[in-house]
């Protein structure tokens, strides 16, 4: 029996009893579909990741922190003298602080060639030309990171001006007309000092920075500004109190080589430091990301896996539909191999069917989902698409649930090519 | 004459031990080619166990089966479906038509499983349908045939792969005595303008008189009709 009449067969066979192929085919489509979904969702945001980072660029910078065993804290710790901590975030763990001492220990690493305080500044405000005041989060710019502008130009931190890059929501809310509108006007940053009087500081928009995921609410500045800021907001301070920093921003040469990196990390961790790239910082975002994309997989998986049974079923009831005329084509001389492909390539089609149906729904389903989705709430983050399909992707859901549906068709398939023809045509 | 089959001393045992059932019991049997041989007994006598085994379709417990003057037993599982589906035909009581199926396509199944394409097997199907009289009735589903012309068209099946022999089970056994009459003339008729061997299992005598030699056979044993 020719390949492509055993196909033809089988196939025809799927349409005899219609109404139990079409309950098995959607048992499949349901697996087909969610896996889909999820790896299209999964793809979609690790899509906007990559793109994110690659606006970051910077790849010759270390963030190094204190190296803190447990994040989440296991109990009270002890104090020890003249230690400075800060609170990460309200109610969270409580980070140990770099001191100047820290800064040199680091620069001392061999790779390292320059270490800055990473400068914590808390604004008050942002004030532009039409004098309304808006919250902002204050962030340094660091040489080599590319932070998508819309227009204008990147900050120059070897400059004496004081330079800042406004996200792009800022610019209608401070009172400009368009982004290049913004270019070269003044702002002013109001910051509250260790006095508790606020004092303001004009500085130069130089650009504007494109909405994303790391740029909501933020407005980078350069060096001078940031010294600037700095002064005003520890204005006051006892001269006895230490500057502490939660971090610090270590430079790497640019041509460094992952092993390099690798050594200078390790190097830093020895010495009680915990250093992450930008990429690494990333990356945790991402592991999250694919541990959720994994347990929705995971329950796709039983999905199919119920749906394998299903496979099983239909064919076992077939097979003894179907004993006559399996005594009778063995009889003819329908060698066991070929029986035994009958069925099974019936299991892989009931796969192909649900499989090719599910992703073509998960798809459509996807891109309507992703039309509602930039439309609502993924407006602010442009270039962020909820899910992503690719070819290569579906066609791999597709080949695995085809695989699963002739694993689930062995037995009955097996069960086929083993009747004796005598015992299936006395069959009644 | 060439020697078609040949059964040497078959024996069937069904069961083990104390429940031991012998079916068949050192039978010898010679079928020529163009011959017509009946092998005629009650139910249970075991004339359909001795037809299986002469067709290829059961193995004896003992004993052997030549088939062309080579020894059964040394042919490979693919050299049995071959012979089983080039040189054997069937034609059984109960039909085994796909019902649903059309005329055409039940006729031409042989066909499909020895790996001819939908072209060659369709040509071939019109030609045996021509030799049934039914060719009128090639795209019709086989359920709406009456008793009869199922019957034609499992022997146009039966022909499709121009076999050398063909077994027939009680074929005129779902019949009435005019529609079988019919049928028997068919497959004389092919006998002797094809050179068919036939090999009749019936408990029908007059249709077994019909035949070259008749092999009466009772509990597993042959009663008479060796050899001609």
């Amino acid at each position: 029996m020719r390949l492509t009449d055993i196909i033809k067969d089988a196939n025809s066979n799927l349409l005899r009893s219609k109404a139990r192929t079409i309950l098995t085919i959607i048992a499949i489509f349901i697996g087909a579909f969610t896996l889909t979904v999820t790896n299209g969702i999964g793809s979609g945001v690790s899509k906007y990741i990559d793109q994110q980072l690659g606006n970051l660029g910077a790849e010759d910078v270390l963030i190094v922190q204190q190296q803190v065993d447990d994040p989440f804290g296991s109990g009270p710790k002890k104090y020890e003298e003249g230690s400075l901590s800060s609170n990460a975030f309200a109610g969270g763990p409580t980070l140990p602080l770099l001191r100047d001492e820290d800064i040199k220990k680091i620069t001392s690493v061999s790779g390292i060639q320059g270490a800055d305080p990473f400068l914590n500044i808390v604004a008050d405000y942002i004030i532009g030309p039409n004098f309304e005041k808006y919250t902002v989060t204050i962030s340094a710019y660091i040489t080599g990171t590319n932070l998508g502008l819309l227009s204008g130009e990147l900050p120059d931190n070897g400059s004496a001006d004081l330079q800042i890059i406004i996200p792009h929501n800022y610019v209608p809310v401070l009172g400009f007309n368009s982004p290049d509108a913004a270019v070269g006007k003044k702002i002013a940053l109001a910051i509250t000092s260790a006095l508790g009087e606020q004092g303001t500081v004009d500085a130069t928009v130089v650009g504007v920075q494109e909405n994303s995921l790391l740029s909501i609410n933020g407005a980078s500045v350069n060096d001078s500004l940031l010294r600037n800021l700095f002064a005003v907001q520890s204005e006051g301070k006892p001269a006895t109190a230490q500057d502490g920093y939660a971090a610090v921003v270590a430079r790497v040469g640019t041509d460094i080589s992952p092993g390099e990196m690798e050594r200078i990390k390790n190097e830093l961790k020895d010495k009680g430091y915990a250093a992450q790239t930008f990429q690494d910082q990333i990356g945790v975002f991402k592991q999250v990301i694919g541990a959720i994309i994994t347990v929705l997989n995971f329950f796709a998986v039983i999905a199919l896996l119920a749906a394998s049974f299903g496979i099983v079923n239909t064919l076992l009831m077939a097979v003894q539909e179907r004993t006559k005329e399996i005594g009778l084509m063995k009889a003819m001389g329908l060698s066991r191999g070929k029986i035994f492909l009958l069925f099974s390539i019936e299991a892989v089609l009931l796969g192909f069917w649900g499989s090719l149906l599910g992703s073509l729904a998960g798809i459509g389903v996807g891109k309507v989902a992703n039309q509602i989705a930039t439309n609502t709430f993924l407006k602010d983050l442009p270039g962020f698409s909820l899910t992503s399909f690719s070819p290569f992707s579906v066609l791999t859901i597709m080949l695995i649930i085809m695989a699963i549906s002739f694993i689930a068709g062995t037995l009955p398939a097996r069960r086929a090519s083993r009747k004796d023809p005598i015992e299936a045509l006395r069959y009644e | 004459m060439a020697q078609v089959i040949e059964a040497i001393n078959l024996t069937k045992v069904y069961g083990k031990k104390e429940a031991a059932f012998t079916a068949l019991d050192s039978i010898n049997v010679s079928i020529e080619a163009g011959e017509t041989v009946a092998i005629v007994g009650k139910s249970g006598s075991g004339k359909s166990t001795l037809m299986h085994i002469l067709a290829l379709l059961d193995k004896p417990s003992s004993g052997s089966m030549k088939i062309g003057g080579k020894d059964a037993s040394k042919l490979s599982t693919k050299q049995l479906d071959m012979v089983r589906n080039k040189t054997f035909g069937f034609v059984f009581q109960q039909f085994f038509l796909n019902g649903n199926d059309t005329v055409l396509n039940n006729v031409t199944l042989p066909l499909k499983i020895s790996g001819l394409s939908r072209k060659e097997r369709n040509k071939r199907g019109i030609e045996v349908l021509q030799a049934v009289e039914l060719e009128d009735k090639a795209n019709s589903k086989a359920n709406d045939l009456s008793g009869g012309q199922k019957q034609r068209v499992v022997i146009a099946r039966a022909l499709a792969n121009n076999p050398k022999l063909i077994f027939a089970d009680e074929p005129t056994g779902n019949l009435d005595t005019r529609t079988g009459a019919t049928i028997e003339n068919l497959l004389f008729t092919l006998n002797k303008k094809k050179g068919i061997t036939l090999v009749i299992v019936t408990h029908d005598k007059d249709l077994a008189s019909r035949c070259n030699r008749q092999i009466y056979i009772e509990d597993g044993k042959i009663i008479s009709g060796v050899k001609r």
